[in-house]
């Protein structure tokens, strides 16, 4: 354990670039998946079908085919971006299509009257979402969701695949200068449970205090 | 997913009027406008780095390349056979352990699930390729891709038989055991069947979680459909069209998947009707809501 601490500056910056790669394409996946949703119910079929369209593209697709086709082959048309921010928005993209899945199954949730109720007051498409389907449908899924953003967590690891120092290529690094593997992979593993149990904790917490009632 | 009312959240707005549907074509216009933008501005950007030529698509046409991917896919196929059929049956074992009211029993198979559930597949590919190998462990690069999808997959798939088990009514174990039948016998004569009846659309979607997974076999260098792609552009120079198809060739197979598990999931939607002797009405059918989860890979 001691041989280590003596990483420690390698640890912490491989787990400082984890968390950096975890939050951001959190938040990115939020909205995305969100949005995809609202196209996804919309009365228009051109959105309705471009959603469908995406979220079938993400879903079938292995992030790790995405990550190569992102970081190597894109460049070759001349879109080149930083090897960080080009994981972010790949990962962002791809756990989007889930949390539309998992929106999804939370506005079915959704009484089909508190909408007829809403229209009836004369809301438009656009109030009776924000307003009233929305809200309610992300507070239905929030176990799911801590579910979608403990698996986003795992995949930050692929981001190793591709030359990115996060905690899983460290952890590769590291055992190639101290030769102890089980030591080593044993503590990153650690980590990762612990993020991943943090996340766990943080969702139920959240779903206590937001849940509905009913 | 088509025609304006047909689908399953046509409530959410009122049978459109008019003025309605001039906004929504005024809408689908604009979307489409936009769609194309975007689209045209992609393809300009590859056309104007010369990626649309058709001397850099055509190569991936010839039998040679072909069926060079194809052996990659069936790769993958195998490894996710394998996979899926170990997997499987020790994702049940596992949920039925985790149910069970005893704690020994109980304790390991949380244990397990919680470890492979929070731990990234890579880094139990990492520990098969440079950990255990020290220790006189070399398995096949079929096993180094094999065992730690193995392991992640019946955690994900005890999960998933789990809430399928949980969402069963008490009032079947407790009849089963009424009637003097032994715990083993109840689990598997009266919870399992329905159980994993009810959880068929969730494990087939985990199926093709699974076969994505299979993509780290780039990572432990096993023949399947993305390591073959990676040798391929590293021979043709041809990256985006290659990873292109490749991508194109996972959809179509998990595609189908997916389709699949969809029609599953409205025929389990859809009521039981109620057997024709039932002589307690209710009773034998089942009545707990449809557990629908998002997996994942």
């Amino acid at each position: 354990m001691d041989a280590l601490t003596q990483h420690g500056d390698l640890i912490a910056e491989a787990l400082g670039t984890t968390l950096l790669i975890a939050v951001l394409s959190t938040v990115g996946a939020l909205v995305i998946g969100v949005l995809v949703t609202v196209a996804r119910i919309s009365p228009v079929p051109v959105l309705r079908g471009a959603a469908f369209c995406y979220v079938q593209y993400f879903l079938n697709v292995p992030l790790l085919a995405l990550l190569l086709l992102a970081v190597f082959a894109l460049p070759d048309a001349g879109l080149v971006m930083p090897l960080t921010t080009t994981v972010v928005v790949v990962l962002g993209l791809y756990e989007g299509a889930y949390v539309a899945e998992a929106v999804r199954s939370g506005v079915n949730t959704v009484a089909p009257g508190e909408v007829e109720a809403a229209r009836a007051l004369g809301m438009g498409f656009s109030q009776v979402m924000r307003k009233i389907v929305v809200p309610q449908a992300l507070r239905a899924v929030v176990q799911p969701l801590g579910n979608v953003l403990i698996a986003l967590l795992m995949n930050t690891a692929l981001a190793a695949t591709v030359g990115v120092v996060e905690l899983t290529s460290a952890a590769n690094r590291i055992n190639n200068v101290l030769a102890q593997p089980i030591a080593v992979y044993a503590s990153v593993g650690v980590v990762y449970m612990a993020m991943a149990l943090g996340l766990g904790l943080m969702a139920s917490r959240v779903e206590k205090r937001v849940a509905i009632l009913r | 997913m088509s025609g304006s009312r047909g689908h399953e959240l046509a409530h959410l707005y009122d049978h459109p009027g008019p003025a309605a549907r001039r906004r929504v074509l005024v809408a689908s216009v604009l979307s489409v406008l936009v769609l194309v933008a975007v689209l045209a501005l992609a393809l300009r950007e590859l056309g104007q780095a010369g990626q649309l030529d058709a001397d850099r698509w055509t190569p991936l046409l010839s039998a040679d390349i072909a069926s060079y991917l194809l052996v990659g896919l069936r790769g993958t196929l195998q490894a996710a056979a394998v996979v899926a059929v170990l997997s499987l049956p020790l994702g049940v074992l596992l949920a039925v352990a985790r149910t069970s009211p005893h704690r020994l029993v109980r304790v390991p198979a949380v244990v397990f699930v919680e470890l492979f559930r929070t731990v990234p597949v890579l880094l139990l590919i990492y520990v098969m390729l440079f950990a255990l190998p020290s220790y006189g462990i070399n398995p096949d690069v079929l096993w180094k891709l094999a065992i730690p999808l193995v392991l992640a997959n019946s955690a994900a798939i005890a999960e998933i038989v789990r809430a399928g088990i949980l969402s069963l009514p008490r009032g079947q174990t407790e009849a089963g055991l009424s009637l003097g039948m032994r715990r083993a016998q109840v689990v598997r004569a009266v919870v399992l069947p329905q159980s994993l009846r009810h959880v068929t659309p969730s494990l087939v979607s985990q199926l093709v979680s699974l076969l994505k997974d299979t993509s780290l076999g780039y990572v432990v260098a096993f023949t399947e459909l993305l390591y073959r792609a990676q040798v391929l552009t590293s021979f043709n120079r041809l990256l985006i069209q290659t990873y292109v198809v490749v991508t194109l060739m996972y959809l179509v197979v998990n595609g189908s998947l997916s389709f699949l598990a969809a029609r599953l999931r409205a025929r389990s939607d859809t009521p039981v009707p109620p057997p024709a002797l039932a002589t307690t009405p209710g009773a034998a059918v089942v009545t707990a809501p449809a557990h629908e989860e998002v997996r994942h890979g």
